[in-house]
């Protein structure tokens, strides 16, 4: 699937430009994170990459992708879980039958997942009756299971008080160790120099830099970069 | 009001004395409506459902059309029916004329609107909450569509609901297609109708209170089904 | 799903829609005056089971019946307005009509009788008088044998009618319970053939007001349709019906309908 390139992409809606042109490249490995204020273009800029949305102009290139349909191999987390009026077990299931395991792979696989992400009490229960931090870690449970390359979250954390965010956090981290590139976006800096390994600074849908996390914090390559690290801008 | 009084009495002398006469109409009634609204079900959701998740030229007209199908005046349908059905007409050689089937079909052709256009906006409502999820983990338009019919089940059965009790109290459409034979197509609206006809008033109230009694309970059933349902599915 | 699908087999089973395709089986053409008096109930019993060949009547107005049966929706027309029934033989539509039965049509009126003519047995002066008055008369309108009657009765009179329609002349559009049950609600003179009268029951302040005219009569008939132009109608069972009516059987049994001591219908069959 890696390397991800977008070439000068851009993207309209109600004729208003929200990207304006955003060419970058998202290599495998490192942690990236798309960062930037209010009404800068983040949550577009990754339904673009995921495809939910079409470009108005440029495009989304998936270099690795060996042929097959570049969408199976990857996933999405959005801000707030949408769970199916079933059972945490069956949401995960229904993922999975999507995408053509048998029956009997697809309990296994999903009965394996809530283990890991701590939901195995909670399987039979309705999944629109846990709490918030609880269907969060279902949904990234739900989209683990499919075993992506890469994994979107969509500022999975914003809804949630800090202890239910650590422990997404280390589920973060934890699926990123068995291999898959995470592609995020937060407000939150203590999130970003927690989880990130590198960084998108995304300003009114242009890109103002692409660095090491570190480096950025440090260093920031653009003013509006500077003033919202500084917490000045939204 | 002593018709009033009369007419409990009368409604009352009938349930008890379980004239046999009685209880054909009652379980014709029953038949017919439920077959009825069975059938419509069966075609109107699916559509409801492909017209919410659908993107497709004359789709909002569709809409607006099969919103005002719901004032269908029955005794058009009837009509409408009858004329198909007759001798003269083009399905004429089926003779299901005056029989409870040829009022199966009018009072579908009656329903199918109601469910189409309400489980439309039900399906079309929750297709806006659950689209990016659905479309994140790989289900095509008509997967997503099932997907809805299922989860939006309680709301649906409500608007089963509504279409049955449509197709219970209707009259217009059934004494013209079934012609309200006696012992063979009369049901209870088409009976309520003739016993005011004769001018036995009392009885055509304490009919009308069996038929009112028989839709309540119907739909105290069904309020139960969703409570334990909605306890148990969330 | 388990439980869903018990449920649904349940449900199936109730549903199975009645084979009401019984195999043997006529559909008659029939008025609301023969059904409402309660004639089939008491009739067709015999008849089935006799032969075993149910009769299933259709019961609408006069003419609504011979359009039914000029659709070829019916195998037998029996209704009550000869000068309808033989245009009908006439246009190739049935097969020889023959006389079955007569009763009477009466006029009923409020007790309160403001035409003056409570007590009469003529009934075109009736209709002069109550023209005149301008007094409130419910009317079928609906092309049926009774309305048919009634009309002619107000041609004998040298009435119009019409001139008194939005007044006086009401034009009610439907059968005669309701519009019975319009002239007991507006306390307005009817027309009406007795053995509706007889068995009915909404009845307010009307009373007979006028009876016994020679020209108050009123015949029925019977029809089969033509087979030659419907080749779908059941020739034998409907013949079978027919040949029944004007039977010795079939015509005491027409005889035998009574609401209390009243006789609804006389049979006249000529053999």
């Amino acid at each position: 699937m890696l390397p991800l390139e977008l070439r000068d992409l851009r993207f309209s809606a109600g004729g208003h430009p929200i990207i304006r042109g955003i060419s970058a490249r998202l290599e495998a490995g490192p942690r990236s994170i798309i960062l930037g204020p209010n009404g800068a273009g983040k949550s577009v800029l990754m339904r673009l990459c995921h495809g939910l949305l079409r470009p108005s102009g440029g495009e989304v290139i998936w270099h690795g992708a060996k042929g097959g349909d570049p969408r199976r191999r990857q996933a999405m987390v959005f801000q707030r879980p949408v769970m199916l009026r079933r059972s945490a077990l069956a949401n995960v299931i229904y993922g999975l039958k999507l995408a053509g395991h048998s029956p009997q792979e697809c309990e296994l696989r999903a009965q394996d997942v809530l283990e890991v992400v701590g939901l195995a009490q909670q399987a039979s229960r309705p999944a629109r009756v846990l709490s918030g931090g609880e269907q969060q870690r279902l949904a990234l449970a739900r989209a683990w299971a499919l075993g992506p390359d890469v994994l979107f979250l969509d500022e999975p954390t914003a809804n949630l008080d800090p202890a239910v965010t650590h422990e997404i956090e280390s589920l973060i981290n934890m699926i990123h160790a068995a291999g898959t590139k995470i592609i995020m976006t937060t407000h939150n800096l203590g999130q970003v120099r927690r989880l990130g390994d590198e960084v998108l600074f995304i300003d009114r849908g242009l890109l103002r830099e692409q660095s090491p996390m570190e480096r950025f914090f440090t260093r920031p390559a653009s003013s509006e970069a500077e003033t919202f690290i500084r917490g000045e801008l939204p | 009001m002593s018709g009033l009084g009369e007419a409990f009495a009368a409604a009352w002398a009938l349930i008890a004395g379980v004239e046999p006469g009685l209880v054909g109409i009652v379980t014709l009634s029953l038949q017919v409506s439920l077959s009825a609204v069975l059938i419509a079900s069966a075609i109107a959701l699916p559509l409801g459902a492909a017209i919410a998740v659908g993107r497709f030229p004359g789709r909002q007209a569709l809409i607006v059309l099969l919103n005002a199908l719901m004032g269908l005046p029955p005794v058009v349908v009837g009509l409408l029916v009858y004329l198909l059905l007759s001798r003269a007409g083009p399905l004429g050689s089926l003779g299901i004329l005056f029989t409870p089937s040829a009022m199966v079909v009018a009072q579908t052709v009656l329903v199918v609107p109601i469910i189409a256009a309400l489980s439309r906006q039900v399906i079309e409502d929750a297709w806006r909450e659950y689209d990016e999820q659905l479309r994140s983990l790989g289900a095509s338009r008509p997967s997503a569509a099932l997907t809805l019919i299922w989860d939006t089940r309680f709301s649906l059965v409500t608007i089963v609901l509504a279409g049955f009790g449509r197709a219970a109290a209707e009259v217009g459409a059934v004494m013209i297609v079934g012609g309200n034979i006696d012992g063979v197509t009369r049901v209870m609206t088409t009976a309520i109708a003739l016993e005011t006809s004769k001018g036995d008033l009392p009885l055509a109230l304490g009919l009308g209170i069996v038929l009112l009694s028989l839709v309540l309970l119907l739909n105290a059933l069904a309020a139960l089904i969703r409570e334990l349902a909605t306890r148990r599915y969330g | 799903m388990n439980r869903f699908h018990r449920v649904l087999l349940c449900l199936a089973l109730m549903l199975a829609v009645p084979g009401v395709h019984a195999q043997n089986f006529i559909t008659v053409a029939s008025t609301t005056s023969t059904e409402q008096s309660g004639l089939f109930r008491h009739l067709l019993p015999v008849f089935e089971k006799k032969t075993g060949i149910q009769v299933r009547v259709v019961a609408l107005g006069t003419g609504q019946a011979l359009d039914m049966a000029r659709r070829g929706d019916a195998d037998v027309v029996f209704v009550h307005d000869e000068a309808a029934e033989e245009k009908f033989v006439a246009e190739g539509y049935g097969l020889r009509r023959q006389a079955v039965m007569y009763n009477d049509f009466v006029l009923v009126g409020p007790k309160s009788d403001p035409a003056k003519i409570l007590g009469s047995r003529d009934i075109v002066e009736a209709y002069r008088r109550i023209a005149s008055a301008a007094a409130p008369f419910a009317s079928r309108g609906d092309k049926s044998g009774t309305h048919a009657a009634e009309l002619r009765l107000w041609k004998t009179a040298g009435v119009d009618p019409q001139t008194g329609k939005g007044g006086w002349y009401r034009e009610t559009g439907s059968g005669m319970g309701p519009t019975l049950n319009t002239a007991s609600a507006m306390n307005a003179y009817a027309f009406i053939d007795r053995g509706t009268w007889l068995s009915f029951r909404n009845r307010g302040d009307l009373v007979i007001v006028v009876e016994g005219d020679q020209r108050l009569f009123n015949q029925y008939g019977v029809m089969l349709v033509n087979p030659a132009r419907y080749p779908h109608v059941k020739r034998e069972q409907g013949q079978a019906f027919i040949d029944w009516l004007v039977s010795p059987e079939g015509q005491s049994t027409i005889a035998s309908c009574k609401i209390g001591p009243d006789q609804l219908f006389f049979p006249n069959a000529k053999r």
